[in-house]
């Protein structure tokens, strides 16, 4: 069997450095400095990562410790350093819309209407398809977030919780390969925030996309997560710890909570963030 | 409920008519009665105040100003002369009247006259036209310039040409700030290029504006005079009041909330789709309230340029006024400035309602 029809089959080859195909994400040796007044500020050294197809993974870590500084160098939003990130196989060379990106503050374009924000992208990613197609795209995800009823309301007058649903509803549906979600639920109560973690699994399962989100909530990070990612202090934060989640998907709040292993999980997290 | 929130930003710019839209509404309630009558009330009981403020003021000047006459009198021509002068004073013959500070019943008169002016004029200028109807029917037929009406111009069309100046100066500098605005804030390296253009030259008064304008226009520009002086003083209020809009729009553009830019970047809109829906529009709320303030200075230094310009406008009317000496000049005066003050107030309320009609963020109080 010759190489070509090897890379094809299980894996990409680039730059000379072989990828198993199931690996969506990998960061490799990431470094992240910025520049002070005080001199260079090391946030990020010596981080690798990888992170597979379909996956997904939650990250938690000390405030300021650089989780938001990564995920924003994934989506390209941010200059790297060192190291690198590949996506596929290709590295990453500036944001795109194979990346979505769920803000923590919804930021929603105030003056237009839901669907409008959603069409933003939609018409970008879907030049060829028509007006009707495009708008079918865009209700149809408004209509998994639960906005049917609010199509045309301005950003602006809709509730925190309605914004990140159209936040939702805008990064899927520009079928991004790679959902990157930073604290996307840390402004809302707690009964919304449930209800969007529903929402969110509900599409990330059947859109078969890989999903990173930062969070502060353990039990977020458990509920959600394949592979919980702790990372250390900072400055030159690094990936610390990785804690592998068994529970059968899909999951209810209350088996999970029942769930003897829970507490187990719960308690590795908390001793990690806790030294 | 859209209704609602388009009437709550009504309100904030013309509030002023709210009572009167309170008033004519059909659902009149007892608080809301009670609360028009007491602001109607209190806004009645400070107009009042004022007149009768300015009224003792201006007796208090117009005595002051006989003492002197007669005494300049006894001091030059003796007794009989003096004796002469306060007679005359005392009668109200209008050839020796005190010349100072009008009273509100004299303005009141003067604001009559020139309306009664207007209607005379308005006559005059109707049965122009209907005597010239025939010849100019003719003259046109042949292909010739009709015969047109110059005569006195009354105030009402002083009014109104100072309007029709305002608001091509206004049009001018819409015209040149906004889109130069948008490209410096687009670019930081031509921002710093033109920042220094924009520190020097926003502090220059009108006065210099004008001559510069003047300069140019004159060697450019061959038109009658009254056309001539139209063309200079709009251009020179626009290119007085333009900075305002120039620096905001500079300034929104460059400052659009980085969510939005990261948001265009990681959709990967191109340059035109993140100009005209993303940045643009949320710039709007300070470009328009740049351009407010570019109304308000156009309206303020339009009355100096006027003047200097020679265009029949208000600020020419006032100065001529004050040069005529007329007995009552200094009234016409008054009555020129209250109708300056009514306009640019007005003209201000109605640029902050259509402020506060495309700004999105409701607690961007301006
Ligand atoms: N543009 C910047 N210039 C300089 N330092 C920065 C910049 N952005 C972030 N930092 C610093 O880098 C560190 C990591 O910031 P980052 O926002 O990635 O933290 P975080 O883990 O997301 O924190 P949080 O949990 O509070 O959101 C912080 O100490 C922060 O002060
Ligand atoms: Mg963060």
């Amino acid at each position: 069997m010759s190489t070509a029809t090897l890379s094809t089959e299980t894996g990409t080859t680039e730059n000379g450095i072989f990828y198993p195909s199931n690996v969506m994400l990998d960061l490799s040796k990431l470094k992240k400095v910025y520049p002070t007044p005080k001199g260079d500020y090391v946030v990020l050294e010596d981080l690798d990562l990888q992170i597979m197809k379909e996956e997904f993974v939650t990250i938690i870590g000390h405030s300021g410790c650089g989780k938001t500084t990564m995920l924003s160098m994934i989506a390209g939003l941010n200059p790297i350093s060192g190291g690198n990130i590949a996506v596929l196989g290709k590295p990453v060379k500036g944001p795109g819309p194979d990346r979505g990106v769920i803000f923590q503050s919804p930021s929603l374009m105030p003056w237009m209407t839901a669907l409008e924000n959603v069409l933003l992208g939609v018409n970008k990613v879907f030049p060829h398809a028509t007006k009707t197609q495009r708008k079918d795209i865009a209700k149809y995800y408004l209509h998994k977030v639960g906005l049917e009823g609010a199509f045309n309301k301005k950003a602006m007058e809709l509730s925190q919780g309605m914004q990140q649903r159209v936040g939702i509803a805008r990064a899927f549906a520009i079928k991004p390969k790679v959902l990157l979600l930073d604290e996307p639920f840390g402004m809302l109560d707690s009964l919304t925030r449930g209800e969007l973690q529903d929402i969110l699994i509900e599409i990330w399962n059947k859109e078969k996309i890989t999903a990173v989100m930062i969070t502060h909530d353990v039990d977020e990070a458990i509920f959600l997560a394949d592979r919980v990612v702790m990372m250390t202090s900072g400055p030159r934060a690094k990936i610390g710890d990785i804690l592998n989640i068994d529970f059968e998907r899909p999951r209810s709040r209350k088996s999970v909570l029942e769930h003897p292993d829970y507490y187990t999980y719960r308690k590795h997290l908390i001793d990690f963030l806790e030294h | 409920m859209e209704q609602e929130i388009v009437l709550k930003k009504q309100r904030q710019g013309l509030s002023f008519l709210k009572p009167l839209i309170m008033k004519l509404s059909p659902k009149i309630n007892k608080g809301s009665l009670v609360s028009f009558l007491k602001k109607s009330g209190i806004t009645l009981l400070s107009v009042l105040l004022f007149i009768g403020l300015w009224h003792m003021g201006a007796k208090a000047l117009y005595d002051v100003e006989a003492e002197y006459k007669i005494e300049k009198a006894l001091a030059e021509r003796g007794q009989e002369a003096a004796d002469a002068e306060r007679a005359c004073i005392a009668s109200g013959d209008s050839s020796c009247q005190p010349n100072t500070l009008p009273s509100p019943s004299q303005v009141w008169a003067s604001l009559q006259s020139l309306i009664a002016d207007h209607q005379v004029i308005t006559a005059d200028k109707a049965a122009f036209v209907e005597k010239m109807a025939a010849t100019n029917a003719k003259l046109i037929a042949q292909g010739k310039d009709a015969i047109v009406y110059t005569g006195r111009a009354s105030f009402l069309d002083i009014i109104f040409t100072s309007i029709k100046t305002v608001f091509a100066g206004f049009l001018l500098a819409l015209l040149i700030a906004v889109p130069i605005g948008i490209i410096i804030g687009l670019s930081p390296s031509l921002r710093s290029a033109f920042n220094w253009f924009i520190q020097v030259f926003k502090p220059v008064s009108p006065v210099v504006w004008y001559l510069l304008v003047f300069m140019i226009v004159k060697t450019l520009y061959i038109g009658d005079s009254s056309d001539n002086a139209f063309v200079i003083s709009f251009i020179s209020v626009g290119l007085c009041a333009m900075w305002a809009t120039l620096v905001n729009t500079a300034m929104g553009v460059s400052s659009v909330d980085k969510d939005y830019i990261n948001v265009a970047k990681v959709l990967k809109l191109g340059t035109f789709q993140k100009v005209f829906k993303v940045i643009l529009p949320s710039s709007l709320p300070l470009i328009f309230t740049g351009l407010r303030i570019t109304l308000s200075v156009a309206w303020m230094v339009l009355i100096a340029i006027e003047l200097l310009a020679q265009s029949q406008g208000l600020g020419l009317f006032v100065w001529e006024e004050f040069q005529n000496g007329a007995n009552d000049s200094n009234s016409k005066i008054i009555v020129a400035m209250f109708v300056i003050g009514i306009i640019g107030f007005l003209l201000d309320r109605f640029m902050l309602t259509v402020q506060n009609m495309v700004s999105f963020n409701k607690n961007e109080a301006v």
